[in-house]
């Protein structure tokens, strides 16, 4: 049987570190492959050109480069593009670029499916099927053909990230150190249902943007939508929120998807303004694209309009998100579990 | 730091009472009723204040002397190896009973997973079964946890759906193909939901394709 080698992709400098140590490799091997692994576009360890033969079979012999091509790739007429990602245990993941002017933005995917059940969610129709490891989450970026050009990350794909945090911390870490991909971490936006304690975690321990999944500031009615409301109320999550400050350059905002007659009301804007008073913070208004076996529609151009002027009203400094790629199910999960259901 | 300030305001420290292994790695840990709840309630559960608590569905009825939660033991999980080595006497840390996932008397079907059974055998146990259907389903057989006691007290209305063992008994496969199998749902009946997460998206786009209005759906999904 043939044994699964160790991916050197995902490991920060400390792991190399301690990885050559073990080897018995000089200290300063361990900066040679971060260069290779997070600045250079290579396939293989046999192209680490600056090391030795003999290092490279002695890394070859335990490890390999832990890359992967996407699977496939879908294009939309906009320019977004989809690749679809296949993980180590022949599942499937997605990652969405995003171009806009002189912006890419790539939307990365945490975990394969989901186990959180928010009711108008496609990934959470798959179910949850495991954690992706830092390796491949970055290989997300480094493995797509815009890897090079890449402005911004938000972690907004496939599954929940503070459900998988130590990952999602480790990848940021990768992503921002001079050593790896030496992005400011005011360019990653890291988006939640709001699992509390993973939040305080994750404000504590890196710099990069929030994003929190509201979509409704009424608790029975989260609760019918998104079931985490039981475990972490919004009001709870608001809480821990004050307790930070986002008066500088690190940014919070709340995802809003829009839900005709259900939460897209006057009386919605009223208590949107009362549970996010004194937040520095936006609201990004998202537009629901229909997700097979659920209830929910969105509302019509004018009211999504209309909502947006009553919140900036009040106040609350609001957009709405421009729709992107929905001539290639763009939006989470829908690629990955058409694909899934090929397969089955 | 944080996390157990906020412990400390938010639990009480009580007194293990009983903690009965009913089936292999499921227990029934208990501890002294002070209080009030409805059926259908949870508590937030953690045996370290320096942890994050556990939340759970209460499973006992809201009149017996001691509130009991059902759970399985999760290899490597924080709490549940911990608790499950407990005994009467140790301590562990409790919230007061909340959500309101709780019926009246109108009829309503109950369909659980697993130790999703707990809030409908508290229901159960506080008198709450009437016009009540109760779907189980499990991947074995011994899973069916309370099963004699459930089968007294709601006879037909007690379906058991079993996936892998096929025993000429129980219903073969998953509440999914039960409810599949059935030609027509009563439409102006409620729908209780208790279980993991992809049991509860799964039922609940199948109840809805069949035609059960979303507001008449209720679903508490485990994390």
């Amino acid at each position: 049987m043939e044994m699964t080698k160790e991916p050197l992709l995902g490991k920060t400098l400390n792991e190399l570190i301690q990885i050559t140590a073990d080897l018995g490799l000089p200290k300063f091997t361990a900066r040679q492959l971060t260069d290779w692994l997070y600045k250079k576009q290579i396939g293989s360890i046999p192209e680490m050109s600056n090391l030795s033969k003999t290092t490279r079979e002695l890394l070859a012999e335990k490890f390999d480069l832990g890359t992967a091509a996407p699977a496939k790739v879908q294009v939309s007429v906009d320019g977004t593009k989809k690749y679809l990602f296949t993980t180590v245990k022949h599942q499937f993941i997605e990652t969405a670029m995003i171009p806009d002017d002189d912006r890419i933005t790539v939307c990365v995917s945490s975990q394969v499916g989901c186990k959180m059940g928010c009711l108008f969610c496609m990934t959470a129709k798959q179910g949850f099927q495991g954690q992706l490891s830092a390796g491949e989450i970055v290989n997300q970026i480094r493995s797509i053909e815009e890897a090079t050009t890449v402005s911004n990350i938000v972690y907004m794909g496939m599954g929940e990230p503070f459900d998988n945090l130590d990952e999602v911390l480790k990848s940021i870490e990768i992503l921002t150190s001079d050593w790896g991909f030496g992005m400011s971490p005011r360019r990653i936006t890291v988006s939640s249902i709001g699992i509390v304690p993973a939040m305080t975690r994750f404000l504590a321990e890196s710099e990069a943007h929030l994003a929190i999944s509201l979509h409704t500031p009424f608790d029975e009615q989260r609760k019918s939508l998104m079931p985490v409301q039981i475990a972490y109320p919004i009001a709870e999550v608001v809480e821990e929120l004050r307790k930070h400050d986002f008066s500088g350059q690190r940014r919070v905002s709340f995802e809003y998807i829009l839900f005709k007659g259900l939460n897209d009301t006057p009386i919605h804007v009223k208590e949107l303004s009362r549970l996010l008073n004194g937040i520095k913070c936006r609201i990004n208004l998202i537009r629901f694209h229909p997700v097979p076996g659920t209830p929910l529609v969105s509302p019509d151009e004018e009211t999504i309009a209309r909502f947006k002027e009553q919140l900036n009203d009040k106040g609350i400094f609001t957009s709405i998100r421009a729709s992107r790629g929905q001539d290639i199910y763009a939006a989470c999960g829908l690629l990955s579990t058409k694909e899934q259901n090929l397969k089955i | 730091m944080q996390s157990t300030e906020k412990n400390r305001a938010d639990l009480k420290q009580v007194k293990i009472t009983g903690n009965e292994e009913i089936s292999p790695n499921v227990f029934v840990v208990s501890w002294k009723r002070d209080r009030e709840f409805s059926p259908g309630q949870v508590v937030k559960i953690t045996a370290d204040l320096h942890e994050p608590p556990r939340i759970y569905s209460i499973c006992s009825g809201n009149q017996e002397d001691d509130i009991s939660v059902l759970f399985n033991v999760k290899p490597g999980g924080v709490l549940t190896p911990r608790l499950a080595s407990m005994k009467a006497g140790d301590a562990i840390y409790v919230s007061e009973p909340y959500g309101n996932f709780s019926c009246d008397d109108s009829p309503a079907t109950w369909i659980s997973t697993g130790t999703g059974i707990a809030p409908f055998y508290s229901m159960i146990r506080s008198g709450r079964c009437k016009n009540k259907k109760l779907l189980h389903g499990v991947s074995h057989a011994n899973q069916f946890y309370f099963e004699d006691y459930l089968a007294t007290q709601l006879g037909e209305n007690y379906i058991r759906c079993c996936s892998r063992d096929n025993n000429g008994v129980h219903f073969p496969g998953r509440v999914t193909d039960y409810l599949l199998g059935l030609p027509d749902l009563p439409k102006g009946d409620k729908y209780y939901l208790c279980g993991q997460a992809l049991m509860v998206v799964e039922v609940r786009d199948l109840l809805i394709q069949k035609g059960v209005p979303y507001s008449h759906i209720y679903a508490e999904i485990f994390f």
